[in-house]
């Protein structure tokens, strides 16, 4: 890596400063730490830029991007908070990037990291492809019916919630499950069981998903309830709530009610609780 | 398979081979529903997205999907779709398009709703429709105001159901093309820089639409237009590229949102528009339709309104749905409350928006075959936003989500069906690959160039918003045309610093390429279209011309590499079609809600 001063990553900057100016309106101007490096390393380095009237921390890093370091690396699309692109860490915990105003840090250091609980790759860029795997292994939603479907207000208005998840991942990065134990390989994570519970409580789903959850990938058994994944959730799903718990209390349900535990020793495979929840 | 190719310095350049049937590029709705339609049919597939998956622009999309389901207004049918959408294209549109887009909308609302996407429901349990812009009947299937997020996701997990192989922050920055035929391209992933050239029998553009040409624009950085820059530079016929919606309300403050999208929903479930003086203007260029007008008209008045003075505090127009109660908001746009709280300090349950026109969409792009998708280049196919046709000179407020559906799965099912049958091989002559390599790779090589892609990028938004914005005069765009050129000749001095390893000035680099292509092509079009019609809106004339109201401009490469553009002749509606129209002449004339054309 090269590319690790304030101007080095820069695309002739000189040419930038005259266009913009180095201050805002009012001459004000504001301080980021970001990180810059890779999967090998890197280190924090400051910038300083105009202050804009209600900008949020993207907007800083896209000034820094277009003004001073054109190889900084950031994820970003819509701008606002739609689309759950531009997740990183802000001073350790994780936010849309977008959604986060500058204001918010008033007289208080800014420092930008990457999400913590994947690989980075660059700066603020990290391998999430890992969610995209896990997203893989899990069955469907799948309904013998055939659509248009009659379904009213009240069968499907507790779907809503889940169903508003923007895919952030910021729940897999807090989730200590992932952040601090690793275990990326048997754990779903929350944003995951999200998606099993609004499948598994839709009326027309005929799948059963708790030996995923339970037995296989899922591992829904590790989470112990801290509800940090609920805590940074953008667009406000009760995560811990309305998709974990009611998830382990039919895992529960399934697994160690004793007359189901003697069905499932008998019959050799699935047994009852489809979706009734 | 890695191969060695040469790069600028003759070096030898690695690069990885792939092999599809069917490469379809941009996973937006269109490109998700092509191909899973491709897999279908038993095919192999490479999706390349420049994002991850789930993230393309279709999330943004808001209010709803538009098809005549008639589950609120059981009136509702196709036909009435297909007049709105012809009436609000101001009859540019491919008819054969909105005719078969009008009757195919509702089968895939419901294949949506079998895969799982969920909308908000009518008391009998069916899915509820709500009132936009233009559209006779309330039409849009909606679920709050995230109704894209819904698609999007619905179709990635669908996709993610396929064999698909799916590369995700990957750009192509050329096709390849043999005996006529369009057989692969080049890509590189953005996260290593590392090449992969991926031989296809057939290629589905869906790269949606090219907004970022402008400043205040409601397209993230996604929308570069690369799609159409790639099939004309392939030889397709593009259409319409005169056409660019301004959609009526876009954020104004605070200045890192401006032209941030405001939805029509709020429009729809009973918004007002008031000026500086609190006057409901809307009266004055459209007083049937009032707030519910097209989207051209809307926009229109909300520019002249801030023109004439009549601006609020931050250079807008006021957008009011206090009225309709905090409970209420929260339950019919919590995206948009949330959006001003967060973004404005705005709690627009307590006070109006403010809102100014911000540039949305693109009604022209690839000319297409109505039935197959397929462009004029075989092997080509494309869908959704990046193809023109359907919306004609503009396009209806939800239209938008059931066209990428629609006609995402005909691209799909037409390349299907050009592999299935054809015995060509997918594949080019290895040089054309090592050449393009260097191509990409030379504004890291070139030692004396001095220009940032950030700052031609700013330049050329700042050009178009002075001189093609939606009041448009001869003189301006000459003159913005003259700028543009100068731009193209900078691009030659590009240069880049830094590693391939996930670099955002040299993936810009390859955008302002098209960019400033594109905004070419506008301006040039613009010229040509010599009348006010839908979003051409040229001062300097004073109306419609009815000669330009049988014709689309066609752009397409001419044998010197210049922009050839000519016009071609719509073909007549065939008598269904036309005498629908007739039809409803006679009993719209005690019917106010199909409303006057406005003259606006």
């Amino acid at each position: 890596m090269d590319d690790r001063t304030a101007d080095g990553g820069g695309l002739a900057p000189q040419a930038h400063a005259n266009a913009n100016g180095t201050a805002g309106e009012n001459g004000k101007t504001t301080k980021l730490k970001i990180f810059r490096g890779d999967a090998e390393g890197g280190e924090e380095v400051e910038y300083e830029l105009p202050m804009v009237e209600g900008m949020v921390v993207l907007d800083a890093v896209l000034n820094v991007q277009a003004e001073q370091a054109g190889d900084l690396a950031v994820r970003w699309n819509c701008k606002a908070a739609h689309c759950g692109s531009c997740s990183a860490e802000i001073n350790g915990k994780p936010k849309l990037l977008c959604k986060t105003r500058m204001e918010e840090y008033d007289g208080e250091e800014i420092r930008v990291h990457p999400l913590k609980a994947f690989p980075v790759i660059k700066d603020l860029v990290s391998d999430v492809s890992w969610n995209y795997e896990v997203s893989r292994s899990m069955t469907p939603f799948t309904s013998d019916a055939q659509a248009p479907f009659t379904m009213y207000e009240e069968d499907v208005e507790r779907l809503y919630e889940p169903k508003k998840c923007i895919e952030c991942f910021m729940c897999q990065d807090v989730c200590h499950v992932l952040r601090t134990h690793n275990k990326h390989a048997e754990f779903a994570g929350p944003r995951f069981f999200v998606r099993a519970q609004w499948m598994e409580m839709h009326p027309m789903d005929n799948q059963n998903r708790l030996k995923y959850l339970h037995e296989e990938r899922g591992g829904v058994g590790y989470c112990n309830i801290t509800k940090c994944c609920t805590e940074v959730c953008p667009v406000g799903i009760k995560i811990t709530d309305n998709a974990i718990i009611p998830l382990k209390e039919r895992v529960a349900d399934e697994y160690y009610d004793p007359a189901k535990w003697l069905m499932r020793k008998l019959r050799g495979n699935r047994n009852g609780a489809r979706n009734g929840g | 398979m890695d191969r060695n190719g040469a790069n600028a310095n003759g070096a030898r350049e690695r690069y990885e081979v792939q092999e599809h049937d069917v490469l379809v590029i941009g996973a937006g709705g269109a490109g998700l529903r092509a191909a899973v339609a491709a897999a279908d049919n038993g095919l192999s597939v490479g999706i390349v997205t420049k994002s991850l998956l789930g993230k393309a622009h279709t999330v943004m999309a808001e209010g709803g999907i538009a098809a005549a389901l008639g589950n609120v207004d059981s009136e509702d049918g196709w036909q009435t779709h297909f007049m709105d959408t012809m009436k609000s294209g101001k009859f540019i549109n491919d008819w054969q398009m909105a005719e078969i887009f009008a009757k195919e909308a509702p089968q895939r609302v419901y294949e949506l709703e079998q895969w799982g996407a969920l909308f908000n429901r009518t008391d009998r349990g069916g899915i509820s429709q709500r009132p936009f812009g233009a559209h006779t009947y309330r039409r849009l299937c909606h679920v709050g105001d995230r109704t894209g997020l819904e698609l999007i996701r619905t179709m990635q997990e669908k996709v993610l159901t396929t064999e698909s192989k799916v590369y995700m922050e990957t750009t192509v920055t050329k096709l390849f093309k043999k005996d006529g035929r369009v057989v692969g391209a080049l890509a590189y992933t953005r996260e290593s820089g590392k090449f992969i050239y991926i031989k296809a029998k057939a290629v589905v553009m869906a790269t949606g639409g090219w907004g970022r040409i402008f400043e205040v624009t409601s397209n993230s950085w996604e929308g570069t237009g690369d799609g159409v820059v790639l099939s004309y530079d392939a030889g397709a016929d593009l259409v319409d590229m005169e056409m660019m919606q301004f959609h009526p309300t876009g954020m104004v403050w605070p200045p890192g949102v401006r032209g941030l999208l405001v939805t029509e929903g709020v429009r729809g479930e009973g918004g007002l528009l008031k000026n500086a003086e609190g006057e409901r203007y809307m009266e004055r260029y459209d007083p049937q339709r009032m707030e519910l007008s097209s989207r051209d008209v809307v926009a229109r008045a909300n520019y002249t309104e801030v023109q004439e003075g009549r601006g609020t505090e931050h250079g807008g127009v006021a957008l009011d749905i206090t009225h309709l109660g905090y409970d209420n908001i929260i339950k019919k746009l919590p995206t948009m409350h949330e959006q001003f709280l967060k973004l404005a300090d705005i709690d627009i349950a307590r006070e109006p928006m403010e809102v100014f026109p911000t540039v949305h969409y693109t009604m022209g792009g690839v000319k297409v075959d109505p039935e197959t998708c397929a462009s004029s280049v075989p092997g080509l196919y494309a869908a959704g936003e990046v193809a023109g046709g359907l919306h004609g000179a503009n396009r209806l407020g939800g239209n938008s989500l059931s066209d990428l559906l629609v006609f995402g799965r005909r691209a799909g099912e037409g390349a299907s069906a050009y592999v299935l049958e054809s015995t060509h091989s997918a594949g080019t002559d290895e040089r054309e690959v090592e050449t393009e390599i260097g191509r990409v790779l030379l504004p890291f090589e070139n030692k004396a160039g001095t220009e940032s892609p950030y700052l031609i990028q700013q330049e050329l938004q700042s050009v178009m918003m002075e001189h093609a914005n939606l009041m448009r005069t001869e003189d301006s765009l000459k003159e913005g045309l003259g700028k543009v050129l100068g731009l193209k000749d900078r691009l030659e001095g590009l240069r880049v610093q830094g590693s391939r390893l996930f670099n955002p000035g040299w993936h810009t680099a390859q955008d302002v390429r098209y960019l400033v292509q594109i905004s070419e092509i506008i301006l040039r079009t613009a010229l040509e279209r010599k009348e006010r019609r839908g979003a051409q809106w040229r001062l300097d004339y004073d109306g419609p011309d009815e000669e330009l109201g049988r014709v689309n401009f066609i752009v397409s490469k001419d044998g010197q590499g210049e922009i050839g553009i000519e016009p071609r002749e719509i073909p007549p509606m065939p008598e269904h079609l036309s005498e629908l129209f007739r039809e409803k002449v006679v009993d719209s004339a005690g019917g106010e809600r199909r409303g006057a054309e406005s003259q606006f």
